[in-house]
């Protein structure tokens, strides 16, 4: 019993930074029809970029988090710009995934040559605090970590109902066709959208780092379980990413913590599976089969 | 009655909008029934669910006797149910003959049979022939124009030898050279046999060629009747003026 | 053009049975074996990839379980001739589709970006359970097959003549695929499902049989591969750059073709190699790899063949033209011709 409420709150604390990360790919997806599968490729480079800020300079990977959302939502821009934007829209659902697997490969590859490939951490020397609270571990970088997510994705959620360019955003996703009718220009949108997506993704890389050691490599583990949150909570819906990311990363530490943790990598699959079963839109999802 | 298609109080909702609200219709055999009514009366969505398209939230469908509710598309179409799209869809990347071949049945022998069977050649020469489409036979479908497409796509959903088929806004976007033509085809198919039900918006294509015709308002059926009867009926004049 | 079809084949197989007789040197064998590989797993993707129009981003996944159903199956025996694994290959390509067909179910009833999410979720999955099954995989350390034992001059050889009978196999294959119905069905699920759907194609079936065929094949490249290399680790038996490569040369070659995938494999596996020698496997490589990629993407996204054979059909086209015939072709096209959209107004 201890070690299942151990895994709920540790799953719920890790969930808060997998929906931020989420927040910004579905949010790619909901602007351009867009799977980024490059999407783990930036979070780990928000993290080396926090971990070269806080080696260089000390500052802070919390109080970096302006600086790189900055540097990344440039990033994100560029590759709409250079990579996505020329693709013919007839074909761009299908080339997108190909085009943004390439930049993962390049970005991993930038970030091997610019870091090498061992591990790196970023030790700010309060990594390990934490509170004990009626016997269960509450690490408090966590703790933090969660609270800047809920914050980050607060910020998202005000950028995108309470300004011009989030209900651009908004019409683009609802409806291309009509938004572009409207005056929406839907390149600019895409690559704002995309520099946002990037941007969320450099915040998480922070806390990611904070979290745990990561290398060039690190991306593979996140994009598969980027991916399922974002299936599950239905492509596109940004509430439901954030839903299915507390589901899915407090099963997994559940079985983490009460079965094996070699087999909590299959909750992902198990759980996306599953869910596809039933409703194949998502959890959250209201777009149904096809172009009817 | 000998009613080939009946819908019963079938109701869909999307969010809120009830898009068919407790819709029941019959389709007698041997008709050419119209289905008409003013924008947002659910005619399209009426025809997803009939098609196995949508899952209607509750009510029942029944063709020729057997309920249908919830089959999938595939199925009815080997039933003799088939339907043609608003937007003419056919497989561009195919040849005109090809289109008209890959819609001939599909049992599991015969998938693994030639790309093109003498058989299937044949049938789909023949009704080639009659769409006048012949000479652009092995052109890809997707050289064609606009107009040709939807005769394509008529005749490729005659290939199964359907027993009704719904046809959705046969004359949108076509000029009227090509909307006689479609009439042209329709009748003599259905002097063949076939059972039509067609969502038309240009009203006169319907007068000419439907009876009778069934108007929808607010996802329900608010009349059905003879042509003639129609313009005089004040529920419709009201559905199509009022608010 | 079919007879010139069968002469091409026949004498590209006739050429592939005969290279090694020439005395090669064991490098280029080695290249050979590579090339085939990757030809025959592109081929194999190209079915369900090119014709489905569903890109599987997991098919690595399935290199992976040939790789280790293979080394499970003989690890710790001591082999007599040294054939016996390969006779077990139809066996790993029925596990693997086993394993393919409920994966394919649930994830193509929905779209193919869905599809590819799932599939790509797969493999990492895959490759996280063969570190982690240790007991099983031997996870990082890697596990060991037999030594095969084969004459040194002429080592390859067996690899190489199995590798050229699954290519044969792959392309005959898809020779099938597009001379019957299924690859008409195929085509049509690509381009149009819910229509497809609509006028009775067995579209789930179609797609699931394409998928377990396809999976069944690169499962048994995985399991020569993994006899070939007689030590596998997870990083390199489950490696998304396999997908990646696959993809890629796919593209390169022409999707929905015979022979464009095997093309793509030529150009880019020896290119490949290249690279990957002159970058000595450094993280450079990762990024000209990426790079050549994007080229490709943006600068040729239909692939080679499909781009030659447009141009060809545009000229026949222009001769047509200029010769001044089929008047019945200008009538019916010209007499009605695109003269609006449908008006909106669904409901």
């Amino acid at each position: 019993m201890h070690a299942l409420v151990q895994g709920v709150i540790l799953g719920v604390l890790t969930g808060g930074v997998y929906a931020l990360m989420a927040s910004g790919q579905t949010l790619i997806f909901g602007i351009m029809k867009v799977v980024n599968l490059a999407q783990g490729a930036m979070v780990i480079l928000g993290a080396y970029l926090a971990y070269q800020l806080f080696v260089s300079f000390g500052i802070d990977p919390f109080l970096a988090i302006p600086i790189t959302t900055l540097i990344m939502f440039a990033v994100g821009v560029a590759v709409q710009l250079l990579f996505l934007r020329p693709l013919r829209r007839e074909d761009r659902s299908e080339l997108s995934l190909l085009v943004t697997f390439a930049v993962a490969l390049l970005l991993e590859g930038f970030m091997s040559i610019t870091w090498n490939t061992s591990y790196r951490s970023i030790n700010t020397g309060y990594e390990n605090a934490s509170w004990t609270v009626f016997g269960y571990q509450i690490t408090q970088v966590r703790l933090w970590a969660f609270l800047l997510s809920l914050a980050a994705l607060g910020l998202l959620f005000l950028l995108l109902n309470r300004t011009r360019f989030g209900r651009a955003v908004r019409a683009t996703v609802q409806n291309p066709d009509s938004a572009r009718l409207l005056g929406v220009e839907s390149d600019r949108v895409a690559a704002l959208g995309f520099g946002l997506g990037a941007a969320t993704a450099a915040a998480a890389g922070s806390v990611y780092g904070l979290l745990y050691p990561f290398n060039s490599g690190s991306h593979y583990d996140l994009i598969s379980r980027l991916l399922s949150i974002v299936v599950l909570g239905g492509l596109g819906s940004v509430g439901g990413a954030v839903v299915a990311a507390v589901i899915v990363s407090t099963s997994s530490a559940i079985v983490a913590s009460t079965v094996s943790p070699s087999w909590s990598e299959m909750t992902f699959f198990v759980i996306l599976m599953l869910v596809l079963l039933v409703r194949p839109q998502g959890l959250f999802g209201t777009v149904g089969r096809g172009a009817l | 009655m000998s009613a080939l298609l009946g819908v019963d109080s079938v109701t869909k909702v999307f969010g809120g909008v009830r898009a068919v609200d407790g819709c029941s219709l019959e389709v007698a055999e041997g008709t050419v029934t119209g289905l008409i009514g003013p924008n947002g009366s659910g005619k399209t969505t009426l025809f997803n669910i009939v098609t196995g398209y949508l899952r209607a939230d509750s009510g029942q469908v029944q063709f020729d006797a057997h309920r249908v509710t919830g089959t999938d598309p595939g199925r009815l179409y080997r039933m003799g149910l088939s339907r043609t799209f608003q937007q003419a869809r056919v497989f561009p990347q195919l040849s005109v003959l090809e289109n008209l071949v890959v819609a001939a049945g599909y049992g599991w022998s015969q998938l693994f049979s030639r790309r093109v069977s003498r058989g299937d050649r044949a049938q789909a020469e023949q009704l080639l022939e009659e769409f006048r489409l012949a000479p652009v036979a092995d052109l890809l479908a997707a050289e064609l124009s606009y107009g040709q497409r939807k005769l394509l796509e008529f005749a490729a959903v005659l290939m199964s030898s359907p027993r009704l088929v719904l046809l959705d806004e046969p004359t949108a976007g076509v000029n009227p050279v090509m909307i006689e033509t479609m009439e042209r085809h329709i009748r003599s198919r259905h002097a063949a046999g076939i059972t039509f039900l067609v969502v038309e918006h240009d009203m006169t294509f319907v007068m000419r060629l439907c009876d009778p015709v069934i108007v929808l308002d607010a996802g329900k059926q608010i009349f059905s009747g003879q042509p003639a009867e129609v313009q005089a009926n004040p529920q419709v004049l009201d559905a199509y003026l009022g608010a | 053009m079919t007879r010139w079809g069968l002469g091409r084949g026949g004498g590209f197989f006739l050429v592939l049975v005969a290279l090694p007789l020439f005395g090669l040197q064991h490098w280029v064998v080695n290249l050979l074996v590579f090339v085939l590989m990757y030809a025959t797993m592109s081929s194999a993707w190209n079915l369900v990839g090119g014709f489905a129009g569903y890109p599987s981003l997991g098919h690595a996944a399935f290199f992976g379980i040939g790789a280790y159903t293979m080394a499970l199956m003989f690890h710790g025996d001591v082999l007599g001739s040294g054939y016996e694994p390969f006779i077990m290959l139809p066996v790993i390509a029925l596990v693997a589709a086993a394993i393919g067909v409920p994966i394919a179910l649930v994830s193509m009833r929905t779209r193919a970006d869905v599809f590819a999410i799932v599939t790509i979720t797969f493999l990492f999955m895959v490759q996280t359970l063969a570190f982690n099954l240790r007991s099983l995989t031997g996870g990082s350390q890697g596990i060991s097959l037999p030594i095969p034992p084969f004459d040194a001059a002429t080592f390859e050889r067996p690899f190489y003549y199995v590798l050229v009978l699954l290519l044969a196999v792959a392309m005959l294959l898809t020779f099938g695929a597009l001379h019957s119905k299924v690859g008409l069905a195929l085509v049509a699920v690509r381009a149009d499902e819910d229509k497809a759907r609509g006028v009775g194609v067995r579209v789930t079936g179609v797609k699931v049989l394409a998928f377990s065929v396809s999976v069944g094949l690169t499962a048994m490249v995985g399991a020569v591969w993994s006899y070939y290399e007689s030590f596998i680790y997870p990083q390199f038996a489950v490696d998304p750059l396999i997908t990646i490569a696959v993809v890629l040369m796919t593209f390169l070659g022409g999707r929905a073709t015979l022979w464009g995938p095997v093309l793509g494999a030529f150009i880019l596996e020896a290119g490949q190699q290249t690279l990957a020698y002159r970058l000595g496997g450094s993280q450079f490589y990762l990024i000209a790899y990426a790079l050549v990629f994007l080229v490709i993407m943006l600068v040729l996204p239909r692939g080679i063949l499909p781009t030659l054979e447009d141009r060809l059909r545009m000229r026949r086209r222009a001769r047509e033209v200029d010769g001044a015939q089929t008047p019945a072709v200008e009538l019916l096209a010209s007499d009605e011709d695109k003269v609006a959209l449908p008006h909106g107004g669904r409901p």
